[in-house]
């Protein structure tokens, strides 16, 4: 059998080519990113030309996943959890047309924040859709599910949500291959026309019948393989592990200090009689999920049985920020002992702007062309220049989700702020900017967005950007005034030039765009070396 | 045999090079390991570590738990005291001694050593330097993990080959000029 040391990511990249996926679609985000480019760079996948491009945000990668379905092909899809907020009306609505080929639906979450806004857990919404759900414990168990969750997928007509989370995305581990890659599947149309056409009527009958496939789906074999209930002597604490948090508990326990009652889940919806099972045995039940209290709210709700449930809800567990092995180990009683403390000298090192990035002279000059208007008035979004909110720049004022910059710098306009300013990425405007730009353009709005154009997507390693040589089209294309497109070089030297475009726009009364266009310093440094290498 | 190892130092610094090294080295010797890894906003010139896992058995953890690393490698001298609760009591610490300053409250670098030196088992090396020196000053990273080699429970002679393998592809002169430097840290260590 064939090995390889992969990332959780690559796993899952690796697997999915392995059982015969036809597309992959996805949109950058941390923890995720490494799933499609892992497909970019594999052989088999250019051999095959399975479909490997980035979409232009998560609603485009899901929907087009969902056409490749429902053309009978296998497709898989991946983003950050919060991806899956823009993606959710898709989702939610493709567990009622179902699918026709397997649909997989990986959401890496990011517990603790380490590159993201929230710590959202996927596993609900894949009880809010009533979308399956498997949840890896390791590298391995990842690169198997694959398999398992594209015939549950083909076989109940249902998409199938893999949820990872950033210690199994990125951490690497040997893993064992299948045999010889599965081969795609043929184009093949639904046997049921209406199927994917969820008009009123239609739509009625297949909630009902997704009801009742959802509990079928608990009792099926290729769940219960992941759902694994070993007993032990100890009866006064079992132990419910979910996922990655399984690791952490074996850690602390495959010693002699084991022997306590534990079920390890790994799949969703899985049989209550599970649960039943291990709370009959134990005075008192620990609950280790990494994310959200998903399995121990229900349990708290419900269970009446006089078993005490511990977990994040009752302090046992820190209610915020992903597990490690001292909270489990502090959870189970025992003693942590720590290295030495860290010396107070020791200061926190931020993430900051690469020197020579573009982004930064930006806003050196943003920051003197608002300065006469005051402060607060500087809407952001998510990239690199999100940096900007730290010291020494300090000039925005907002970062929310992707797009929200100029939605928001349009609001506060409405509300009377003037001038109100958006600062946004290439990439993250061509996600969810543009049909804010065309608010904006529709009601005259009096704001002026800044799109920082580094032609990359580049706080996740400098993927394509879909905006790339496209933006001043897309402005005029959208209604802006072709006399407030302006296009600046932010370097330096153009410091004094940028500072004057940028202050008769932010005076102008209706839409400016000011497109701020330089290259990465990163994807430029590394497109230089590869020229050289191949002189 | 259980080799927990944490490498630390500042997004853009090579630390991930230095994994690929132990990762291709611990395959090798047909080492179970687990390499925790820090992707995305960090990297942008912020504090980035990797928990490295090495053992003859299967290993459970992505993350070493506190007080049980053996081995801090760090290629920044104040990264290298971040990580001071997951050393264990007899684990090393092996630092490159020049610091990467990119804030401005950094502490004064003597003092930073003067607390290094406070570790029973410390090494501090000039790795930028050494690197210099054999011609090659952006192997600073392959020296610093050369100087903590004798502490990696695996044959210098695998960590060659894995230095060979990761470099195979830039050429026959980056792959000699990292042993070179892989050597030079080994030697430091040594005398």
């Amino acid at each position: 059998m064939k090995r390889l040391l992969l990332l959780g990511d690559e796993a899952i990249a690796q697997a999915a080519i392995d059982a015969g996926l036809s597309g992959m679609y996805a949109y950058p985000g941390t923890p995720s990113t490494e799933i499609m480019e892992y497909i970019q760079s594999s052989g088999l996948a250019s051999e095959r030309n399975i479909h490997r491009e980035w979409s232009s945000n998560e609603k485009t990668a899901t929907e087009a996943a969902l056409g490749m379905s429902y053309a009978g092909k296998r497709a898989m899809v991946a983003m950050k959890h919060v991806g899956l907020n823009v993606a959710a009306d898709g989702f939610i609505n493709s567990a009622l047309t179902g699918v026709n080929g397997g649909l997989i639906v990986v959401s890496a979450d990011d517990p603790s924040m380490h590159s993201s806004q929230n710590e959202q857990d996927s596993r609900f919404y894949s009880k809010f859709a009533f979308i399956p759900c498997f949840e890896p414990s390791n590298q391995q168990e990842a690169y198997n599910m694959i398999f398992d969750a594209f015939e549950l997928s083909e076989k109940y007509k249902t998409p199938v949500l893999l949820r990872i989370t950033t210690r199994l995305a990125h951490s690497r581990a040997s893993v064992e291959l299948t045999g010889a890659p599965a081969p795609e599947k043929k184009l093949k149309l639904p046997s049921d026309p209406v199927q994917f056409v969820l008009l009123p009527a239609i739509a009625r009958k297949r909630y009902k019948a997704l009801l009742s496939s959802y509990e079928t789906i608990r009792y099926d074999a290729r769940i219960a393989k992941y759902n694994s209930f070993k007993d032990g002597k100890k009866r006064d604490l079992g132990i419910i592990a979910c996922g990655i948090a399984y690791n952490y508990l074996m850690e602390n326990i495959s010693g002699s200090s084991g022997d306590y009652p534990v079920l390890k889940i790994a799949a969703y919806p899985f049989p209550n009689d599970l649960i039943k099972e291990i709370a009959g045995r134990c005075k008192e039940l620990l609950l280790l999920e990494e994310g959200y209290p998903f399995i121990e709210d229900g349990l708290r709700g419900f269970l009446d049985t006089g078993t005490k449930i511990l977990g994040r809800l009752d302090g046992t567990i820190p209610r915020d920020g992903e597990l490690n092995p001292a909270i489990v180990a502090k959870a189970l009683g025992f003693t942590v002992s720590t290295g030495k403390k860290v010396p107070d000298l020791v200061k926190m090192r931020p993430p900051s702007f690469c020197k020579g990035c573009g982004h930064a002279d930006m806003f050196i000059a943003l920051l003197e062309a608002v300065k006469p208007f005051g402060p607060g008035r500087v809407f952001s979004d998510i990239g690199c220049y999100t940096l900007g909110a730290l010291p020494p720049y300090n000039a925005i004022n907002a970062c929310v989700d992707m797009g929200a910059s100029v939605t928001m710098a349009i609001g506060a306009a409405d509300a009377g702020l003037f001038p109100s300013i958006a600062v946004i990425g290439d990439s993250t405007f061509t996600h969810s900017g543009m049909t804010g730009l065309l608010d904006a353009v529709v009601k005259n709005s009096p704001v002026t967005i800044i799109i920082s154009d580094n032609s990359t997507t580049g706080m996740t390693g400098g993927q394509k950007s879909q905006a790339t040589g496209r933006l001043e089209q897309i402005c005029t294309g959208i209604g802006v005034s072709p006399e407030h497109i302006k296009i600046i070089v932010p370097l330096r030297k153009n410091h004094e030039e940028n500072v004057r475009i940028m202050n008769e726009e932010f005076r102008y009364k209706t839409v400016s765009v000011i497109i701020a266009s330089r290259e990465c310093i990163q994807t430029a440094t590394r497109r230089k070396k590869t020229e050289t290498s191949n002189e | 045999m259980k080799n927990d190892i944490i490498l630390s130092g500042v997004g853009g610094q090579g630390i991930l090079s230095i994994a690929a090294v132990i990762g291709l080295a611990a395959v090798e010797n047909n080492l179970y390991l687990k390499q925790s890894e820090v992707h995305g906003m960090s990297q942008r010139g912020g504090d980035v570590q990797s928990h490295f896992r090495l053992s003859d058995n299967p290993v459970s953890s992505d993350l070493i738990p506190y007080g049980q690393a053996d081995l801090i490698i760090s290629v920044e001298p104040m990264e290298s005291l971040r990580y001071l609760p997951w050393l264990s009591k007899h684990g090393w610490l092996v630092t490159n001694s020049n610091p990467f300053i990119n804030i401005s409250d950094y502490p004064p670098v003597d003092e930073i050593l003067s607390e290094i030196r406070k570790i029973k088992n410390n090494i501090i090396i000039d790795a930028d330097t050494i690197a210099k020196e054999i011609g090659s000053a952006r192997s600073g990273n392959i020296v610093v993990l050369g100087a903590a080699s004798p502490f990696i429970e695996m044959p210098f002679a695998s960590l060659e080959n894995a230095v060979r393998k990761l470099f195979e592809r830039k050429g026959e002169e980056i792959v000699e000029v990292n042993l070179k430097a892989l050597k030079a840290g080994r030697n430091f260590t040594g005398k």
